[in-house]
């Protein structure tokens, strides 16, 4: 590989040529016959160049960014498998990713490291097996030696090389640059388990480190069998290694010579050449706060050697031909703001000064060097740069080495700072917000049973009640999710029983995931007919900014690194430790079908695809709308494929992949046979047809990223993988056709697809080894000349929101400003927007035929909100038709039956019949008539569409554009209606007419015309009426005074109870703050209260002789209890109470006993028509059978026969007479 | 009406505790034992509030002590256990048990008794009643639409508090940087101790907050200043309706 690189910077062959050979295995006819020649010699590592570049200045950069913040994860192999790696950077507790660089290494050899780790890797399919080279099981040492290490001196030869047939294992691998490095902690060399002394870690995940005996090949770095033989000079030398006699090697000599070094370089460079604020003594260390050195540009020592591996490198990234674009230009900015060379040894420098042209001396041998590289490089990225947000661009137009190096790219990304309106808010985290509860599909009629009803209701107590407790402890040091919820959820699962609870569960689940993590930009926005937020409206932002920045104050600062594993931020962690804890299968299968189908419905939403307006204000206004909808689909499927594919991947992931082949094998035969959860691969085909993958690819990205380490090897997904990979090499940002995807649009893509390819179960090689079967999967991008991907929907915010990643940028550029290390957290926060929107229908269906194409070719010409204006009309008008129906023609049709069913009950009595038989009959006859709705529907829609439709166009519209219009929504519109209704109709007055029959029937039992005429007081009324509790309360104390116990002196006046019966009259008559609970209560007194008065019980106050009530006084009471009786109450009024053995039996204490009063009672029930005659007949018939002294059963026997003395027809004048004789009573009770 | 059923869930509650403390009492004293003094009181004189003395002795509601003792005779006298709605009713209509002392000792109780039973139980319903026609009226006056209790058990919905908005408010508070949005109001005519507010919260509050997000509470009769710990969460407590409220505006620019 070396041997390119050697080729171009000897001049032999030109960079164009390089780069064309490594993009396409074939030759161009621009090469020249001598280039073609070079080429061709090194044909058979045209595909591990590329790797071997990324891995050499990782290597060469060693040196310089030996405490900079987290590098390149797995990428270009050699950022791990390195010497001089930095391994220190707190990595810990960030998930699988960061498991990549563990701080434990064999300690033996370096070049030891990367073989036991690249073992964990290797699947078969890498480049050993494919030269033949190894076959699995061969011990690992000794084998094929994966370190690039060009400068390291660890060369092996793999046999498999064509060009290198002897396979020697150089001499004991260089350690000494090792050491160069202070060491991190004080472990004692050991035989085994030791951690390395030192920073230069070959990370490596301790799981995979013995997991495989086959052959370990790094996957960007190829085995170093790769170097062609005629390139011997450099397997020797190394610019540090070998240089040193080996005796030197010891830690402290190490540590000697670096501080000699050191002192030597500072006294070199005491003034710097370009203004650098950060000067003044510099002892190195790595705890973060580092001087920086001054970079010098008249200093750099190759610039020509440098500059062309800048133009290969740059052209590489620009070809696509690098898996991390980010990652890269992350590596380079990393490399502009080094702070400090740790020194190299004189040896080197001499030797170096002797071959620049040549690799054989270091690339970068002071920060000059790097500064110059970086900015070489960045001068050829400067279209990426520039479409970064506002925040880097300023920091990278401030940066005082940039303008150092490169006053003309500075300029040009100040110019870019200052037009740029690419500003990414930090937004708050969403509070829990519920999902609300929408009767038609969340009430009783959408379950199967009244149990499974009530389940479900209590479901979503629970629900809310985990969430809540999790929002309020899941920050608590020590609180564990599984421990404090794992038992309430999993026994709330085991209540839904019935798949239909289970699918509303799932619903309820899934709707309130996409509110709380579903992030769109922006503050406010109405999007998708979705109501705005109701503070935003009314202009509390300010206080939304608060909180935020209390927000802000309180998050956890750090995303992870360039290259962050996938992880479930805020909420979203919620909701995977719910289906973690909740361990329910039927659940977990319910939410599969139920994301698989969301994901379908919205990544086939017809998003508008319309040019941002150029020229007038109105179409920019619909062209954010525009954008920021689909901002809002593609999160929402963002965050929908995850969860999809972490539910679907569950089962199978683990830590580690299978130990050995044939385990692999038989789980791959396994595995192979299982339907994939979705059809992510037609729908990915579909996507690049339809030009649509700025849609589709993100999320399907989100989805893989939870693949486990047998995914990639199936076929199915292998070829998912594949054409991703084709997907990302044809995203070649400085081509920008016509037609072609934007370059946003691209910017996204090649983000999300370079942060897949660093998922650790994602195999590394694939990258680079699947190119030449692309071709098998070639899709027929040209079929359509029109898509989403042209479109510029994507802006920075959107970026920024789905790779959080790539603000890492900023965060290393801040931190060079802030003069703090990179990895002491910085300050880069994750952009979690806020607005809880859910998304709208679907756009309607648009009828088939000529009609239907006129109506699509009528639109083509128009503006799309026109379009939008018309479909919402229709769609809204459609629905409102359905509700009118239903408010109109179902309403009569139910009141209809209300009435058929009271000339039922009439003619068939009180019993009338079975309810089902009954409601069978009624809907017979009325079902028939649903025919009229489609009629009735048809003139709603004719009658409604046109206003909606006008009052929403512009005014300027042409009169024949508007009839059109108006047209087309009322042909929808009804299209909509009538189809619902022909469908539907009889099934909906069957539901109604059915509701209302059991309501009819229950309104009937026990509480008859209850609702009637109740409700309301007259006009005048200001309801100044006591209050009925009072009134309640007040009588129940009379009646607990004449139950007794009293005191002898305790009693009431005569004239209270008048007042009483008053104020009872009144509030009777008010009604408006009466209760039908009340009122039976009151009703019930009053009879209570009538019989104590018959009886004589209740104790009057006054001088002892009068403790009775005088007979004028109770019969005026009497009166006043009869009027109220007829006229007042509304509700039923026990008076047969009157008449029971128990108030009755009152009287059997009072002595004397007197009759008068009862009898008189009993003649006006039956003059005012409150009882019948048969009625009180009866109830003193049934008096006679209860138990009764003997001599009170006599007076009862002649009080009941005076009472059927009494003539039918009643004389009130005579009656009036007989009862004001005082006397009666006694006389009765006397004879 | 749910604040007469809420009542009702608190006041289940309360059974639940007092018939603890009465087995214990009730043990105590033996059944026999109460039994037997019972009927020697009520032979001795079957006008004397025999029963509710009973009660104030072991101190408990003699409401329910009366539910007690009916229960015993009704299952001495019929042999099976007595349905809840036969006694409910009898304790509503002691006219309808067949004993005329005990009848008349069971009234006793129930007129007497300060707290529970049926009587007090229609009362606190009244009062509840009242409060929500009381802000019902303050709704109207203020010209907010709403959706009442009838009207939402109409559409089916499972939980249902007093007054759905339908267009929401913000409530201003003097002290907070910014207001509250409330979507529901509930109206309670009681003092909202400790106690009953933590099953309201469980039975009510949460329910009506995860279905319609946050409300407002009126405790009419006052409550426990600390118990308003959840205004951020969106569960906002007052003793009266709100003053400083904020209504969205159709503008008409």
């Amino acid at each position: 590989m070396a041997a390119v690189l050697e080729s171009l910077l000897r001049e032999e062959v030109s960079v164009a040529a390089a780069v064309r050979w490594i993009a396409r295995s074939t030759q161009s006819s621009e090469d020249s016959p001598g280039e073609a020649a070079v080429l061709n010699s090194l044909r058979p590592l045209r595909k591990e160049f590329v790797p071997f570049l990324l891995n050499f200045l990782r290597e060469q950069s060693s040196r310089v960014l030996p405490q900079g913040p987290p590098t390149p994860a797995k990428a270009p192999g050699a950022s791990a498998a390195l010497p001089g790696r930095p391994g220190g950077p707190p990595r810990g507790g960030r998930g699988p990713r960061s498991q990549l660089f563990p701080a434990t290494e064999t300690p033996s050899t370096a070049a030891e490291a990367p073989l036991t780790r690249r073992g964990g890797r290797r699947r078969g399919l890498g480049p050993a097996r494919e030269r033949g080279g190894r076959a699995p099981g061969v011990p690992e040492e000794g084998v094929v030696g994966d370190s690039l290490s060009w400068a390291g001196g660890r060369r092996l030869r793999g046999s498999g090389s064509p060009s290198s047939p002897s396979l020697t294992l150089s001499d004991p691998p260089n350690l000494s640059n090792l050491e160069e490095f202070p060491p991190v902690g004080s472990v004692p060399p050991g035989p085994a388990g030791r951690t390395k002394p030192s920073r230069r870690i070959n990370p490596t995940p301790v799981s995979e480190e013995r997991s495989l005996s086959k052959p370990k090949i790094c996957f960007t770095s190829p085995p170093i069998s790769c170097v062609p033989s005629s390139q011997p000079s450099t397997l020797d030398t190394s610019p540090w290694g070998l240089g040193l006699p080996p005796g030197c090697r010891s830690l402290q000599e190490e540590r000697e010579m670096l501080r000699k070094e050191r002192s030597k370089q500072l006294q070199q460079s005491p003034t710097p050449a370009c203004p650098t604020p950060e000067l003044g003594s510099s002892l190195p260390s790595r705890t973060g706060s580092l001087t920086a050195e001054p970079a010098d540009p008249s200093r750099v020592s190759s610039p020509q050697r440098l500059e062309l591996v800048a133009l290969v490198y740059s052209s590489c990234i620009a070809e696509n031909l690098v898996p991390n674009l980010f990652l890269e230009l992350f590596f380079v900015l990393q490399l502009l703001t080094a702070r400090r060379m740790v020194a190299a040894k004189n040896s080197d420098l001499e030797l170096s000064q002797g071959a620049l042209d040549s690799l054989e001396s270091p690339l970068f041998q002071s920060i000059h060097d790097c500064v110059f590289f970086a900015v070489q490089v960045l001068e050829r990225q400067f279209q990426v740069l520039s479409s970064l947000d506002k925040g880097t661009l300023k920091l990278l137009a401030e940066n005082e080495r940039l303008l150092c190096f490169s006053p003309a790219l500075q300029g040009r990304l100040r110019a870019a700072y200052e037009g740029s309106v690419a500003k990414v808010s930090l937004a708050m985290p969403p509070s829990a917000q519920a999902v609300s509860f929408q009767p038609e599909t969340d009430n009783r009629a959408n379950f199967s049973s009244d149990r499974a009803f009530h389940t479900f209701k209590k479901q979503r107590d629970v629900f809310y009640e985990v969430l809540r407790e999790w929002e309020d402890r899941h920050e608590e040091p020590g609180w564990d999710f599984e421990k404090g919820l794992g038992s309430r959820i999993r026994a709330m699962m085991g209540q839904l029983s019935a798949a239909c609870s289970h699918s509303h569960f799932v619903r309820l689940f899934q709707k309130q995931l996409l509110q709380m993590c579903q992030s769109p930009g922006g503050t406010g926005g109405t999007v998708l007919g979705e109501a705005p937020d109701v503070l935003s409206m009314l202009g509390a932002d300010k206080l939304g900014r608060l909180r935020r920045l209390q927000e802000r104050l309180l998050a956890p600062q750090s995303s992870g690194g360039p290259c962050p594993p996938p992880t479930f931020p805020g909420c979203q962690g919620f909701f995977r430790d719910f289906i973690l804890s909740a361990s329910s299968f039927q659940f977990n299968q319910h939410l599969m079908d139920s994301l698989s189908l969301k994901i379908r419905e919205l990544n086939g939403l017809a998003l508008p695809q319309h040019e941002p307006g150029d020229e007038d204000g109105e179409s920019d206004v619909d062209w954010q709308g525009e954008r920021r909808q689909f901002a809002v689909v593609l999160l929402s499927l963002r965050l929908l494929a995850k969860f999809l594919g972490f539910v679907a991947f569950l089962p199978y992931r683990g830590p580690e992949p299978p130990p050995t082949r044939e385990l692999q094998d038989s789980i791959l035969a396994l595995r192979s046979q299982v339907p994939p959860v979705l059809d992510v691969r037609a729908l990915l085909q579909q996507g690049l047809r339809a030009r649509r993958a700025v849609l589709t690819v993100p999320w399907l990205v989100e989805f893989l990223s939870f693949a486990d380490h047998i995914v990639p090897l199936l076929d199915y997904y292998r070829s998912i993988f594949t054409l991703l990979l084709h997907v990302h090499r044809s995203l070649v940002l400085s081509q920008d056709n016509e037609g072609e995807m934007c370059f946003l649009n691209k910017l996204l893509l090649l983000a999300v697809l370079g942060w897949l390819f660093q998922i650790p179960t994602v195999p590394e090689d694939l990258f680079f080894l699947e190119e030449c079967q692309v071709d098998a999967f070639e899709v027929d991008i040209a079929a359509s000349e029109h898509g989403l991907d042209s479109v510029p929907v994507v802006d920075q915010q959107l970026l920024y929101t789905c790779c959080p990643y790539i603000g890492e940028l900023r965060k290393l550029l801040a931190s060079w400003v802030s003069g703090s290390s990179g990895r002491s957290g910085g300050f880069v926060r994750k952009i979690t927007p806020t607005t809880t929107t859910g998304l709208g229908a679907q756009p309607p269906q648009t009828s088939q035929g000529l009609q239907a194409q006129l109506a699509q070719a009528f639109f083509h010409n128009q503006p799309p909100s026109l379009r939008r204006t018309v479909e919402f009309v229709a769609e809204r008008i459609g629905s409102n038709c359905v509700k009118h129906i239903k408010a109109t023609l179902v309403a009569d049709l139910v009141r209809q039956a209300e009435s058929l069913l009271q000339e039922h009950r009439v003619t068939q009595g009180q019993e009338g019949g079975d309810p089902a038989q009954l409601l069978e009959i009624l809907c017979s006859q009325l079902c028939p008539h649903g025919t009229q709705a489609l009629t009735q529907g048809r003139e709603f829609c004719q009658r409604k569409s046109p206003g909606a439709v006008r009052a929403l166009l512009p005014e300027e519209t042409p009169a024949a554009v508007l009839s059109s219009a108006e047209n087309i929504a009322v042909g929808l519109a009804t299209d909509k209606a009538c189809a619902w209704l022909s469908a539907n109709i009889t099934a909906l007055i069957r539901r109604e007419v059915k509701a209302a029959v059991s309501r009819t029937l229950r309104a009937q039992g026990p509480e008859p015309a209850a609702r009637g005429e109740r409700r309301g007081c007259s006009r005048a009324c200001e309801h100044h009426a006591p209050l009925p509790s009072h009134l309640i309360s007040e009588i129940k104390d009379v009646l607990s005074l004449a139950a007794g116990p009293r005191d002898p002196d305790e009693g009431v006046s005569p004239e209270h109870l008048e007042q009483l019966l008053g104020q009872l009259g009144q509030t009777l008559r008010c009604r408006q703050f009466l209760c039908p609970p009340a009122e039976q209560h009151l009703a019930k007194c009053s009879v209570e209260l009538a019989s104590l008065l018959v009886a004589d019980q209740i104790p009057v106050l006054g001088p002892p002789p009068q403790h009775r009530l005088e007979r004028g006084q109770a019969r005026r009471l009497l009166h006043m209890l009869l009027s109220l009786w007829k006229d007042d109450f509304q509700g039923p009024v026990p008076l047969q109470l009157l008449l029971s053995p128990r108030n009755v039996g009152l009287l059997a204490d009072t002595r004397p006993r007197e009759w008068d009063l009862l009898l008189f009672l009993l003649r006006e029930l039956v003059e005012k028509g409150l009882m019948g005659r048969m009625e009180i007949e009866a109830c003193l018939g049934s008096l006679h059978k209860a138990q009764w002294p003997g001599d009170f059963s006599e007076e009862l026997a002649t009080l009941f026969n005076l009472f059927l003395a009494e003539p039918h027809m009643p004389e009130p004048q005579r009656r009036a007479c007989e009862l004001v004789q005082p006397n009666r009573g006694t006389v009765l009770a006397q004879s | 009406m749910i604040a007469v059923l809420a009542v009702k869930g608190v006041l289940a509650y309360w059974w639940q505790i007092c018939s603890l403390l009465f087995l214990i009492s009730y043990q105590q004293l033996c059944e026999a034992e109460v039994k037997k003094r019972y009927l020697n009181g009520v032979v001795k004189n079957g006008a004397a509030p025999v029963l509710l003395e009973l009660a104030n002795e072991v101190d408990y509601a003699p409401s329910l002590m009366a539910r007690i003792i009916l229960e015993r005779f009704l299952q001495e006298h019929e042999e099976t256990p007595p349905s809840k709605s036969v006694i409910n009713s009898m304790l509503r209509d002691p006219s309808q048990i067949p004993d005329g002392v005990l009848a008349n000792q069971v009234y006793q109780c129930i007129v007497n008794d300060c707290c529970y039973g049926p009587l007090v139980d229609c009362i606190k319903h009244a009062i509840g009643h009242e409060h929500e026609v009381l802000l019902r009226d303050l709704l109207l006056e203020k010209n907010l639409s709403f959706l009442d209790e009838d009207q939402l058990r109409a559409k089916g919905y499972d939980k249902t508090p007093d007054f759905i908005l339908q267009v929401p408010v913000v409530m201003l508070c003097p002290l907070a940087v910014e207001g509250h949005i409330i979507h529901w109001i509930e109206s309670k005519a009681s003092f909202g101790d400790e106690c009953s507010h933590h099953a309201y919260l469980h039975d009510q509050f949460w329910s009506y907050w995860n279905r319609f997000g946050p409300g407002l509470v009126i405790y009419w009769y006052g409550f426990i200043q600390e118990l308003d710990c959840n205004r951020e969460r969106g569960i906002l407590l007052k003793a009266c309706f709100p003053t400083d409220i904020v209504t969205l505006c159709h503008s008409t620019a």
